[in-house]
């Protein structure tokens, strides 16, 4: 049963020309003299959210883990877990959308795993991929070169795909113009490594949002942030499901931003760069790395208040990846 | 108001704030009373915009924080001894009882519906097919008017499946108990709250305390803007109530909101979190409405629950301490595993400290 769902549905969705005779492993070259090697579980609940599904998403976060070690995404595997039961066309819409999320990254699945367990042991599908990513090592972000002055910034509006997938979630009786953000920032990142070694650091701010991506930098370099609030790109629809909702938009996750440290006077530079970049749209320096308030990410908020931004904590929303 | 414009009338409100708060030879404590603005503050940095002489500290004004932890205990024996669905808003969920949280009890199996509006509690009746469902009832006069509106519409419908447990509060007789405390100058009063009771209500406050009051918004600006009024009243020995909030407060208020809590409620005793019982600040159904009434139609065996001795809640929840002079706070207290019900909700004190920190 599960091998003739995997010869039939499975791999006439996602070959490219490797998974066709179903080798137990696949011999891969083009990956240079190093490689960046990482992996994701995608739990997302509900499945199908606006803009994406637990397809995509698989996808776009694995290539995103990978751009940020500012890796270009090669090759991707998949497993599948898929609860008994599972629609057959859910299953379709979802191979449909991992192939060309995967297409569109410029990424191949070359090999992958599909398991059926009984109802009830997991929650219609889980998908864990795993990638590998060809690194230049001359473009390799260094979070140690970080220093005072250094300028902060985030390629888009932020916490889109916490706030789609949360509202998804809500029973609304009305409706909030709000997609998931999800999506492959490989294209941002190879735009920014032309800063060479004035690109510092790259994250993408998924769980626990843009709040704990700066929270990370200080913790990591031991240097203060000061960001506008002003600054922050944000969409509209956010903001008003943020209110409704009672989340914080910067704790919410992103599925196709990052966020970049660069040196000091490249912000603006790093923006021309992305000028053209569609992925990029909305992106903006949001503030800069201080000597004051060691590991600490200061707000200063629209009215000229200052407060810290703290590290999200308390209930940490499952599930939305 | 265009970004620049707001930090520049923000500098400017500030600027006068210093100005007024300078002439002034001691230190003054204003309270905001409503767990919104305590949020809103803490949110827009306010207290760095601040003279060293002016405190804020915060009020009983959020409903889960003055609620009693064997409120939970009721609504989950409730929910085990008459098999009922319990309904409630979204904020109650994680608050701890003496055997658990709500959240707990769904985990156990228990039938819990968030709703965001008291009328969904009627459809959820409607669904249940004759089972109990219990509406949790808690909030102060803002909330009362749409959960009396439901009763009143389950009323018509012939609902009878429908019960309230009642723990609302209203707002007066606190704020008289608060308002003859010697260490509070005035007091930032709440927007919503007083969009239905207005703003003329709390005259009782300069003339019988001689206390300061100052109806506000919960913008940055609004909360500015209200606190040099305040420093300017106290800086000019003239307490009187502003209403500083009039695109939204009337004067006056809203009768008929009002009209529909004296329909549906009559005032109880009630016991606060932290404060004790406090004469005539609940609310129980009344007449008709009684028939909604939990208490009366699904009694259950509460037993006595007791708060963590080492929890200054109390102390905060009357304007007398800080969050950051708690022994727990931030320690074993954390809004994971929040002791007390400042730090339980998100509009606690504890938990804005927390949140937002200081610089």
């Amino acid at each position: 049963m599960t091998g003739r769902l995997i010869r039939d549905v499975i791999v006439p969705a996602l070959d490219r020309g490797r998974l066709g005779p179903l080798p137990d492993s696949v011999v891969l070259s083009d990956l240079g003299d190093a490689i960046a090697y990482t992996t994701d579980s995608f739990t997302v609940s509900p499945i199908f959210f606006p803009g994406g599904d637990i397809g995509s998403l698989a996808v776009h976060g694995t290539c995103n883990d990978l751009a940020c070690s500012a890796a270009r995404p090669m090759f991707l595997s998949l497993g599948l877990i898929l609860e008994e039961g599972l629609p057959m066309d859910q299953l379709e819409r979802i191979l449909h959308s991992v192939s060309e999320a995967a297409d569109e990254a410029g990424v191949e699945i070359v090999t992958g795993d599909t398991k059926v367990v009984p109802k009830g042991s997991a929650d219609g599908v889980f998908i864990n991929t795993s990638g590998l990513g060809r690194v230049d090592r001359s473009n390799r972000a260094l979070t140690e070169t970080i220093c005072e002055g250094d300028e902060i910034l985030v390629s888009g509006p932020v916490g889109n795909h916490g706030m789609a997938v949360m509202l998804s979630r809500a029973e609304f009786s009305f409706d909030f113009d709000l997609q998931s953000d999800s999506a492959s920032i490989w294209p941002v990142v190879e735009r920014l490594t032309a800063l060479g070694p004035g690109l510092k650091f790259l994250r993408d701010p998924t769980r626990g949002g843009l709040s704990a991506t700066l929270n990370e930098i200080g913790s990591a370099t031991g240097l203060g942030l000061r960001i506008e609030e002003s600054a922050i790109p944000l969409d509209k629809p956010v903001l008003a499901a943020a209110e409704m909702l009672g989340i914080d938009p910067l704790q919410a996750a992103n599925e196709g931003k990052v966020v970049a440290v660069v040196g000091r006077g490249l912000g603006s530079k790093a923006l021309d760069i992305l000028r053209d970049c569609r992925q990029a749209a909305g992106s903006a320096v949001i503030g800069k790395i201080t000597a004051e308030n060691p590991s600490k990410v200061i707000l200063t908020t629209r009215i000229g208040g200052a407060r810290v931004l703290a590290e999200p904590s308390g209930e940490l929303l499952p599930r939305i990846c | 108001m265009k970004q620049g414009d707001e930090s520049l009338a923000a500098r400017s409100l500030s600027r006068e704030i210093y100005e007024e708060a300078g002439a002034l030879p001691t230190e003054v404590r204003f309270m905001e009373v409503c767990g919104t603005h305590t949020m809103a503050i803490h949110e827009a940095g306010l207290k760095s915009l601040l003279p060293e002489n002016i405190k804020l500290v915060s009020g009983p004004g959020c409903p889960v924080c003055v609620t009693e932890k064997s409120f939970i205990d009721e609504a989950i024996l409730i929910g085990k001894e008459y098999d009922a669905c319990l309904v409630t808003f979204g904020d109650l969920v994680r608050v701890p009882g003496s055997f658990g949280s709500l959240a707990s009890y769904r985990a156990e199996g228990g039938s819990i519906r968030v709703v965001y509006s008291p009328l969904d509690a009627i459809a959820a009746a409607e669904e249940a097919l004759g089972r109990p469902t219990v509406f949790l009832g808690v909030g102060f006069e803002t909330t009362i008017p749409t959960i009396a509106a439901t009763l009143k519409t389950a009323l018509g419908k012939g609902v009878d499946n429908l019960f309230v447990v009642s723990a609302f509060k209203t707002i007066h007789p606190p704020l008289k108990i608060l308002a003859a405390k010697d260490d509070l100058d005035g007091f930032l009063l709440p927007g919503h709250v007083s969009a239905i009771l207005g703003s003329n209500c709390f005259e009782y406050l300069p003339r019988d305390f001689h206390k300061a009051g100052v109806v506000a918004g919960f913008e940055g600006l609004d909360i500015l803007q209200a606190l040099r009024d305040l420093v300017r009243m106290v800086a000019r020995k003239s307490p009187h109530i502003a209403n500083d909030y009039k695109r939204v407060v009337r004067s006056e208020g809203n009768p008929t909101a009002r009209a529909l809590i004296d329909e549906v409620f009559a005032p109880c005793d009630a016991s606060w979190r932290g404060l004790g019982v406090i004469p005539g600040s609940g609310l129980v159904p009344k007449g008709p409405y009684s028939r909604f009434d939990a208490s009366v139609h699904l009694p259950v065996d509460v037993p006595p629950a007791e708060d963590d001795p080492r929890c200054r809640c109390a102390a905060i929840l009357m304007g007398s301490r800080t969050p950051d002079t708690c022994g727990l706070f931030g320690r074993e207290c954390t809004p994971e595993y929040p002791v007390g019900p400042c730090m339980v909700s998100s509009e606690g004190t504890c938990a804005a400290y927390y949140k937002y920190g200081a610089v």
